[in-house]
């Protein structure tokens, strides 16, 4: 399963979402389907999309919240699953593309691909609803349910360590970030 | 046996409090730590603060991030250690991305310091606030809590950057 296809089967899902995606072929690949301004990609700071995710989520309850992470990201801020399951808004969506690698630096493998299973640790630490998924129909199937939920899950999506040939894009970071709040603030309004 | 009671200064402990919620802090990230026993137990019986208690303070600097994204205020209460576990957050999402943070910080480890594990980190958070160029001040009496906190909020909104205030001994710890 590629992480493009994954994504392309939920994109129309994402239009009324607010959506943060960790740095990398993530946020690439998914501005090459289509940027907009509802999407925030952290382009650095391993980790902490999902703690953006989380802050999103329990200021605005009433906006559903999804977070595009990795295994080399939550691997490096593993806490964040037991602040998010301490919490537990209901209106947040935390799928982990693993791909077993470091991709965007050479294809490093992580602990994923000697055991580690995210899954059991986001079971583990307490968030609520969470499932691992191998196929793009059955990812598409376990996004729409969780959207659909009022429970925090975590989807780990298994997919092949490929992306795209570059991850710099057009789109300024600074923009991104200041367009991403706009947004939010028209949401906002009467 | 019950432990006697820590000598943390309720008093200033809710004049910082107080502070926080005349700024229209509307979340508050935390990991304990002494001198902040009462802080966090002030926002926890607050029923307008969200709370977040952290495993590990740079998580804080993402959900600050996402609080501002969605036009709460916010401010992290940590010690100094938990700033130099947040360094990369700070440098790699609050400064790339241009966030405004409000860093509460309890200053261990200088002058009065019993506790030999905190000595070293006190002697490298002002030279490390420093090199990272954030703005930075003291909360050391009583008296300049209430304008100096409106003055940081103040400077952290309008730079688009983290501000450090330093929650001191004197003010902290009535001994």
């Amino acid at each position: 399963m590629l992480r493009l296809e994954c994504l392309q089967s939920v994109y129309a899902e994402l239009e009324k979402r607010l959506v943060v995606t960790i740095m990398g072929a993530v946020a690439a690949e998914l501005q090459s389907l289509g940027h907009r301004p509802n999407f925030f990609y952290l382009q650095h700071a391993m980790g902490l999309a999902s703690s953006t995710g989380l802050g999103l989520a329990l200021c605005l309850p009433q906006q559903k919240v999804i977070v595009f992470d990795g295994d080399g990201s939550l691997l490096m801020n593993l806490g964040t699953l037991s602040t998010m399951a301490r919490y537990s808004p209901s209106n947040l969506l935390h799928v982990v593309f693993d791909n077993e690698s470091l991709l965007s630096v050479g294809g490093f493998p992580t602990a994923t691909s000697a055991g580690t299973d995210l899954e059991g640790m986001a079971r583990a630490a307490g968030i609520p609803k969470t499932t691992t998924v191998r196929t793009v129909e059955t990812f598409k199937s376990a996004v729409i349910e969780a959207l659909g939920g009022q429970k925090l899950t975590t989807i780990i999506a298994k997919v092949e360590a490929t992306g795209p040939s570059a991850y710099v894009t057009g789109l300024a970071l600074i923009e991104n970030r200041f367009q991403f709040a706009r947004h939010i603030q028209s949401l906002k309004k009467p | 046996m019950e432990a006697a009671p820590l000598p943390v200064s309720l008093t200033n402990s809710k004049l910082i409090y107080d502070a926080l919620k005349e700024c229209d802090i509307g979340l508050v990230s935390a990991l304990p730590e002494t001198w902040l026993v009462h802080l966090i137990r002030l926002a926890d019986d607050d029923p307008e603060m969200i709370l977040v208690r952290l495993a590990k303070e740079e998580e804080g600097v993402g959900i600050s991030a996402g609080a501002n994204f969605a036009g709460v205020k916010s401010a992290m209460l940590m010690q100094n250690h938990g700033f130099l576990a947040s360094i990369n957050g700070i440098v790699s999402f609050a400064h790339l991305y241009k966030i405004p943070l409000l860093m509460l910080i309890s200053y261990r480890g200088t002058f009065g310091e019993r506790d030999p594990w905190q000595t070293q980190g006190g002697n490298v958070t002002e030279p490390l606030l420093r090199a990272l160029a954030i703005p930075y001040s003291f909360l050391d009496a009583g008296e300049s809590v209430k304008k100096r906190i409106r003055q940081a909020q103040r400077l952290a909104e309008s730079s688009l950057q983290p501000v450090a205030l330093l929650l001191m001994r004197d003010l902290m710890w009535e001994e």
